[in-house]
């Protein structure tokens, strides 16, 4: 019998979901029939209410069964899964499943498909084509390629990323940094931990290019101790892109070296505002630095340091192999390319979806999300993490577009969504944003340090029903000393949630109902 | 269940050495003391405030100020609930409420018998799979009170 290859992911979504369970069970079963089997732990395709999601080689191509649980296993060796035949699981090409066959995908091309711990197979699926490029370029191309595409960040912030390439660039010293902000402490977001996981040459391809770019010749990962997951798949590819001189001196035969290095956070969410992230790579408390200087001047151990996010870095190979221009072709406005939304919380088909800019709330909450997984009707959806604005129904008409979300004061942030339905509580989910803010403060400024924990004593009070107009009133003018007075975005941004909740759904917060803008 | 060694100094000092070699090594080193003895004993301090030239207070400041570094030892399990807004959504409200009434601690807490330390976590980045949570280190996503219950045994057992 010919050996049967068959893909389970190594996701910490698909492991969380019992993965590893399944890959035992399967191994278990195909001894028993004397079936030799050849598993694969890819990344996950990002259908994750799918995962673990068993993809099966054959004659006709992948066929995909899920979500799969170890009791399963059995059940789908009698059906006949080795030759693709069916099976209420069976979910045909994962490509051709409407989730995956909408998106437009460029940084998740690859992931779910390839063995991330295999730099042939990256090859194989058009991995470091923009690193050979990049090299016959050389660095003011490279800049000016990422500049023709319009990239920005995509942490958060939209900063014009040649813009900041090119001011580390032209920075003077004796040694210059890249840093990859890979401390996605937002819920609701996992799209780094997914592509860290899933395609970490990718990220790796990326940072040797803007190390190449603006003269870095060391990079670090900054990430979560959350993601042991994600930190053992990233140290496994480095050692490999080492071994295969892809990392180190003389990158690929070049005359460029570059070598990269992952770090753990300790359960700071505020070590990922991009200063306080330098400060903990430094081995300090992760204090948030005043700006200027800017990281760019005055970085990493006072370095010129280009730092960004996983996303924004991982865009980058796709730009130098297929062109500036490719990538900016897709997009609305001045966001240009694609974005991976993540979309989480009450939902029923949750997962990654990259797609253009462009699309709309609604269409991603409900067609897309297919709505709440309790059946109840979507009350809000939370864009941008713990400090991003929650979006009432009646705006999902609202474009995925960082202009389109600030004018409705809401933020796109790092790209996830999360859904709730009419069960939740909006005042209390001010009053959580608030303590989140007050316990992860670094405490170097006052509006955010203090603001935050005034903040929570004035929820309290607010959803005791003590003298409700007033003190939202006050609440509304903390915010502003919050929004105006932080150093950085985590005071700055907490009144978004706060203000969001309490303008959408005043009567949550005891003041009387108020619903003008449902008329816009 | 993870094992840790008791304290010594020497030990210790073959730990943080390992590290020496790297540019701002303080966090990887705290990291490595935790994984050896299970928490940064006070006794770390001024080895490392020795060893990186910097004030002990400088060392404290950066203990303290991270989530992660246990100033005691933790229960034998440790439990963490993901308690951030993916969670929430998903009913991760109920759950920490039932693993506080059945442990008979709060989240921050460790059992009477020393068994089982359970913890809020904010974000596993399981959040379309919530809500979730961590038994020493697994992870485990689409918790329901039965699971949840399930893994309280296997903590306490």
């Amino acid at each position: 019998m010919s050996t049967i290859r068959i893909y389970v992911p190594k996701d910490a979504c698909a492991i969380a979901c019992g993965a590893d369970e399944v890959v035992a069970a399967i191994e278990a079963a195909a001894l028993s029939r004397r079936q030799p089997v050849e598993i694969v732990r890819n990344g996950s395709r990002g259908m994750l209410w799918l995962e673990p999601l068993v993809e099966v080689v054959t004659a006709e191509g992948r066929i995909g069964y899920g979500p799969v649980s170890e009791e399963d296993v059995e059940g789908l060796f009698e059906a006949g899964f080795l030759t693709g035949a069916a099976h209420a699981l069976r979910i045909g090409k994962p490509e051709e499943h409407p989730f995956m066959a909408k998106q437009t995908r460029l940084t998740f091309a690859r992931c779910g498909i390839v063995d991330p711990a295999s730099l042939a197979d990256y090859r194989a699926h058009g991995g470091y084509r923009g690193l050979e490029r990049a090299l016959q370029l050389g660095p003011e191309a490279i800049i000016e390629e990422v500049k023709k595409s319009g990239l920005r960040g995509r942490g958060g912030a939209g900063f014009p990323t040649a813009i900041k390439w090119k001011t580390v660039a032209d920075a003077k010293g004796d040694r210059k940094y890249i840093v990859c902000n890979a401390d996605e402490g937002d819920s609701g977001t996992f799209a780094d931990r997914m592509i860290m996981e899933g395609d970490p040459f990718e990220l790796i391809e990326g940072m040797t290019i803007a190390g190449i770019a603006v003269g870095a010749t060391k990079g670090y990962v900054y990430t979560r101790s959350e993601y042991p997951h994600a930190i053992w798949a990233m140290e496994k590819a480095i050692e490999v892109a080492r071994a295969h001189g892809m990392l180190g001196m003389n990158i690929s035969g070049s005359p460029y070296s570059f070598d990269l290095e992952v770090r753990m956070g300790a359960g700071a969410y505020v070590c990922g505002e991009e200063t306080a992230l330098l400060d903990s790579l430094e081995g300090k408390r992760g204090t948030v630095r005043a700006k200027p200087p800017l990281p760019a001047h005055k970085g990493l151990f006072q370095k010129p340091t280009v730092i960004n996010n996983v996303l924004s870095l991982t865009a980058v190979p796709h730009i130098l192999a297929d062109g500036g221009e490719f990538y900016a072709n897709f997009g609305m406005g001045r966001s240009r390319g694609t974005m991976p939304i993540q979309i989480a919380g009450n939902i029923r088909f949750g997962g990654l979806f990259e797609t253009a800019f462009g699309i709309t709330l609604g269409e991603l909450v409900n067609d897309i999300g297919g709505g709440t997984f309790t059946g109840k009707p979507v009350k809000a959806a939370q864009v941008g993490g713990p400090l991003g604005a929650y979006v009432p129904t009646w705006q999902f008409d609202l474009p995925f577009d960082y202009e389109a979300f600030a004018a409705k004061d809401a933020l796109i942030g790092h790209g996830g969504i999360v859904v709730f339905d009419e069960d939740a509580n909006l005042a209390k989910m001010a009053r959580f944003a608030m303590e989140f803010c007050s316990v992860e403060s670094c405490g170097k400024c006052t509006p955010c340090r203090i603001g935050s924990t005034r903040g929570v004593e004035l929820m309290d009070r607010i959803i005791a029903g003590e003298r409700v107009e007033a003190n939202l009133a006050t609440l509304t003018d903390l915010c502003q000393t919050m929004k105006l007075g932080s150093l950085c975005a985590l005071g700055g941004f907490t009144p978004y949630p706060v203000l969001s909740a309490m303008n959408h759904f005043p009567e949550e917060f005891g003041a009387p109902p108020r619903r003008l803008e449902a008329a816009e | 269940m993870p094992h840790y060694e008791p304290w010594s100094e020497e030990r210790a000092r073959a730990v943080i050495e390992e590290f020496s070699h790297l540019e701002g090594p303080l966090m990887p080193m705290l990291h490595a003391v935790q994984e050896t003895f299970g928490h940064v004993p006070d006794a770390v301090v001024p080895m490392l405030a020795d060893l990186l030239n910097v004030s002990r207070a400088e060392v404290h400041g950066v203990v303290t100020f991270y989530h992660d570094f246990r100033h005691e030892p933790a229960g034998r399990h440790v439990l963490k609930l993901c308690r951030a807004e993916a969670c929430q959504a998903a009913g991760g409200d109920a759950l920490a409420d039932h693993a506080e009434h059945k442990l008979g601690c709060k989240l921050g807490e460790t059992t009477a018998d020393g068994r089982v330390t359970v913890e809020p976590i904010y974000c596993l980045g399981l959040c379309a799979t919530a809500p979730s949570a961590m038994l020493d280190g697994r992870i485990v996503a689409r918790l329901t009170e039965r699971r949840l219950d399930a893994l309280i045994a296997e903590a306490q057992s």
